[in-house]
């Protein structure tokens, strides 16, 4: 076995060593990561998936803003109790415009990959206002405060277009119209026709913190209430093999 | 003293010396070659056993056929399957009959119970004691009936839900809103404050009493002690769902109240919930 004997040149060549070393973790990572941008089954296509408007995007960078990743997951678990407590396992397509992706890897809170519609919005803020008013038993600390923090939706189609330039397809229409939507969707008595037809019948218009004008606490309401809600599970079957 | 090597039989040494120190080129140990040599083979098991090998189009799937997500829906089901006849039971019998029934009244206690937790405690907390604009179910205090088909209702269509048919929907004016002078207002708070406790000026009691016969009694009955069919609460208790002080009172009685709550049908199975009204009526309040 001449060719085993052989290591001591490798062991001998610090630069030798660096070249082959590189490569064995090269032939390593390609093998784990490239193939997951071409394999069918690791980009599983599901129908009713859209991008954030431009008022559930703006509450998503609130919620990276404050580090609600930091207690709660979005990433329901293929386990019996997780989707006994929390509904349907997370698909990787519910993630397919999330730049970056909420999954987190901590629960102090509870997931909340699913909390679309399963609270009021007066609940909401309540439970931002106060958790433990709600929840006695909770450690949230209060976020009161996004109630007081009017937003006018300024920066928001910079924000649509950033998220178009990563891959998100947004159509120039909704990177126009980004700020008209922004404040269509928190006002219930606007003209919202094309908010809706932009992106989809599904989309709430609702005054989401009660309170007039539109507030963090707007935005970051509709985002949570979306979360979830755009597969339709009742006729989606997932693919076992996937 | 240099201590002659211990070497049992000769091996070759590596060849080179450093001030006269040599080093033996032993082999490996055996059991550390031959274990390296098991998880290679193993490791070539696992990769044709589970999905590993990544192609063009897909992954192998892996001898075994091994799946989280099968494994999940296999183990749903089996649970499922193992409840099956008493969650079908659970969902067709008669509701008032599941309290005479020993067997199906501890089953549908205690997965109520787990439904509660899941589902309910977030608003109504996890004793059910309730908070701040979401009742306390432990009481005899109802504002839709306690008896557990009402209960059920409840449950299944919610309240204020515009989208189920048999939601329970009441609407209470805004009073403030043009119908009543802030005089009034003031009045009929101080009256509704003295129904059960003390009011905070009980010189306008009198006067609130008749704005109370004109304007609230339709609902909340003349003595004002409410009307289920219509969702209106008994305001001679001193049992309050937003808070029976003056201010919170005024509050409630100028931009009225709107609390909603899910149409759970939407989400439950009808066994999960008759087991949920099944466990909340046995809470202490049920009627």
């Amino acid at each position: 076995m001449a060719i085993l004997d052989k290591h001591g040149v490798i062991e001998r060549n610090v630069t030798l060593l660096a070249i082959f070393a590189f490569l064995v973790v090269t032939i390593g990572g390609i093998v784990q990561i490239a193939p997951l941008f071409w394999l069918e089954n690791t980009i599983e296509d599901v129908e009713g998936m859209r991008p954030y408007t431009p008022l559930e995007l703006t509450g998503r960078d609130i919620y990276i803003r404050e580090g609600c990743y930091v207690c709660h997951s979005q990433m329901i678990r293929p386990m019996r109790d997780e989707v006994e407590r929390y509904g349907d396992y997370s698909l990787a397509a519910e993630s397919q415009y999330d730049h970056p992706f909420q999954w987190g890897s901590k629960r102090t809170g509870p997931d909340l990959a699913r909390v679309g519609g399963r609270y009021s919005d007066d609940w909401h803020v309540d439970h931002m206002r106060n958790p433990q008013s709600v929840v006695p038993e909770s450690v949230m600390p209060k976020y009161g405060f996004l109630e007081n923090k009017m937003i006018d939706g300024k920066y928001v189609e910079d924000l649509i277009s950033t998220h178009a330039f990563v891959g998100v397809p947004y159509t120039d229409e909704m990177i126009a119209s980004a700020q008209a939507d922004f404040k269509a969707q928190a006002d219930p008595d606007s003209d919202y026709d094309g908010l809706i037809e932009r992106y989809g019948e599904k989309v709430s218009v609702r005054n989401f913190d009660g309170a007039a004008g539109i507030s963090e606490a707007d935005a970051l309401i509709a985002y949570l209430q979306m979360l979830g809600t755009l597969v339709d599970f009742s006729t989606f079957t997932a693919d076992v093999s996937r | 003293m240099a201590k002659k090597p211990v070497q049992k039989q000769e091996v070759e040494t590596t060849g080179h010396s450093w001030d006269g120190i040599e080093e033996f080129n032993n082999p490996l140990p055996k059991w550390w070659l031959y274990t390296l040599y098991v998880c290679i083979i193993w490791a070539v098991w696992y990769s044709i056993a589970y999905p590993a090998w990544p192609g063009i189009k897909s992954a192998t799937a892996g001898y075994l056929g091994w799946s989280t997500r099968a494994l999940v829906a296999e183990e749903i089901a089996e649970v499922e399957g193992r409840n099956a006849a008493i969650n079908e039971k659970l969902a067709t019998v008669e509701l008032a009959s599941i309290a005479t029934d020993p067997e199906l009244k501890t089953y549908a206690t205690s997965s109520g119970a787990a439904v509660f937790k899941t589902w309910c405690a977030q608003c109504h907390g996890s004793g059910a004691a309730g908070a701040v604009g979401y009742p306390n179910l432990q009481d005899d205090d109802w504002l839709w009936g306690g008896s557990v088909e009402e209960i059920r209702t409840t449950v299944a269509h919610g309240i204020r839900q515009e989208t189920d048919d048999d939601t329970r929907f009441s609407e209470m004016p805004a009073f403030g809103d043009d119908y009543l002078e802030p005089e009034q207002i003031d009045a009929v708070v101080n009256y509704v404050m003295s129904l059960s406790g003390e009011p905070k000026d009980a010189s306008v009691v009198a006067a609130g009493m008749e704005v109370f016969a004109e304007d609230c009694a339709s609902c909340h009955a003349e003595d004002g002690t409410g009307d289920r069919e219509q969702g209106a609460p008994n305001l001679t208790d001193a049992i309050w769902l937003y808070g029976g002080d003056y201010d919170t009172v005024k509050e409630t009685v100028t931009f009225s109240r709107f609390g909603v709550m899910p149409d759970w049908n939407e989400r439950l199975t009808e066994a999960q919930v008759r087991a949920v009204a099944t466990y909340v009526h046995q809470l202490g309040g049920g009627e």
